[in-house]
């Protein structure tokens, strides 16, 4: 049977046919969901272990086993630094991310700048905050200009340990 | 040998041979958790520890390559103020990239609100992240299934299939989620999938020096997160979204969501 109402019929089976074929080829294998069903966690399942593969910068997880690991070499400074009061602060905060140190890099860039003390240091007038029992100047005021580091020793942090 | 003797040692030859070999190995607890495929990681932020110092965003932008320049960030700290008047003030300049160094309230467009020392009445700092979600809005939106959740309960972007068209930034109640300035494609908080599968913690967490932040296995009724997330009194962000977030708050304040 002849009939001009088949031939878009046709035109729509050979698009429909064509765009199956694409999605054949195109969508890879591994696509699939998890135990979270297709509404959750329809995804390429290789992509887990590219995430998983990423190259990890901070180094050993913790503050006692980041200084555990850098006392390995610098022991005389860590043991300083853990005793007084920064010793809550993990070193890699200040001195970069490990990385593959010592071999790359073979020295970490430490930041030495007014504004990474200020972050803690600068004082906030709020008394319902944790941030209220830390000792705080006023930027504006304080020995402006001057790196904090000129005065006072971020590996002990007390006043008697003033340069 | 006596009868009774020898029955005695009949038992005994049985009932040692009856004991299987493997019955005799001792366990290691590490090798069984890492067998078991049952992990769930949630996230437990105290909000009373934290000072508002940034180090979480300054390790998270530095360990996942987000621009440091670019105004989005995968982790951000918030700071509330109430004024003894009565007037409520939240800012995040920045998302606390170099922390709070002003007593300014940052208002956007670059304009600043004074506040008069005197008339503060509450403040605190509230770290925020990806809730990695049980039931998240935006893997559901998701058109060509780019974004999904995997088994052990982190929320990924498939970066090689995501088509950037927005959806989820939009689906997402928590505003976690944004477009990624180099990669062109919308990324988010992954827990720092990398290094919880190396064994570490996630960069925020190893980079908090007063322990606001902390990471664990729910699924594991040993884990020290899971007792506290079980114990004591926990609030989550927008529950009457039905989410299901997995990102617990010790110290929560109706204002903050």
């Amino acid at each position: 049977m002849k009939s001009h109402v088949w031939r878009p019929l046709y035109v729509v089976i050979a698009c429909v046919a064509a765009l199956l074929l694409f999605r054949f080829f195109y969508v890879p294998n591994d696509f699939g969901s998890g135990k979270r069903g297709f509404m959750y966690s329809y995804h390429r399942k290789s992509n887990e272990m590219e995430w998983k593969n990423q190259p990890a910068k901070y180094g050993t997880s913790g503050r006692e086993r980041m200084h555990e690991y850098c006392s390995a070499c610098h022991g005389a400074v860590v043991k300083v630094r853990t005793e007084k009061l920064h010793g809550i602060i993990p070193c890699e905060d200040c001195h970069g991310p490990v990385m593959n140190h010592p071999e790359n890099p073979e020295k970490l860039t430490i930041d030495r700048s007014r504004e990474l003390c200020l972050r803690c240091h600068t004082n906030l007038p709020y008394t319902t905050s944790e941030r209220h029992r830390i000792p705080g100047i006023n930027p504006k005021t304080h020995n402006t200009g001057v790196e904090c580091v000129k005065c006072h020793n971020p590996h002990n942090p007390s006043m008697e340990g003033m340069k | 040998m006596e009868r009774r003797e020898f029955l005695k040692k009949c038992i005994l030859v049985v009932a040692g041979a009856s004991v299987p070999v493997s019955a005799l190995t001792l366990i290691d607890p590490k090798k069984v958790l890492a067998a078991n495929p049952d992990i769930q990681w949630a996230f437990l932020v105290d909000t009373n520890k934290c000072v508002g110092c940034g180090f979480c965003v300054k390790a998270c932008k530095t360990e996942n390559d987000i621009p440091f320049e670019a105004n989005v960030s995968r982790t951000w700290v918030e700071r509330y103020v109430y004024t003894k008047d009565d007037k409520r003030y939240v800012d995040s300049p920045k998302a606390a990239l170099y922390g709070y160094i002003d007593s300014r309230i940052d208002l956007g467009r670059g304009e600043f609100k004074e506040i008069d020392p005197k008339n503060v009445g509450k403040a605190f700092f509230v770290p925020k992240l990806c809730n990695q979600c049980s039931s998240p809005a935006c893997t559901q939106v998701c058109p060509v299934g780019a974004t999904y959740k995997t088994d052990d309960g982190v929320v990924l972007v498939d970066r090689s299939w995501c088509i950037g068209c927005g959806y989820c930034i939009m689906a997402c109640p928590y505003g976690a989620r944004f477009f990624h300035p180099i990669a062109k494609v919308v990324d988010k908080c992954t827990f720092c999938y990398h290094r919880l599968s190396k064994g570490l913690d996630s960069a925020c967490v190893n980079a908090c020096p007063f322990g606001a932040r902390k990471m664990g296995n729910i699924h594991d009724p040993e884990d020290p997160i899971t007792k506290i997330i079980m114990n004591e009194r926990v609030g989550v962000l927008k529950d009457e979204f039905g989410t299901k977030p997995q990102a617990f708050y010790i110290g929560l304040a109706q204002e903050v969501r």
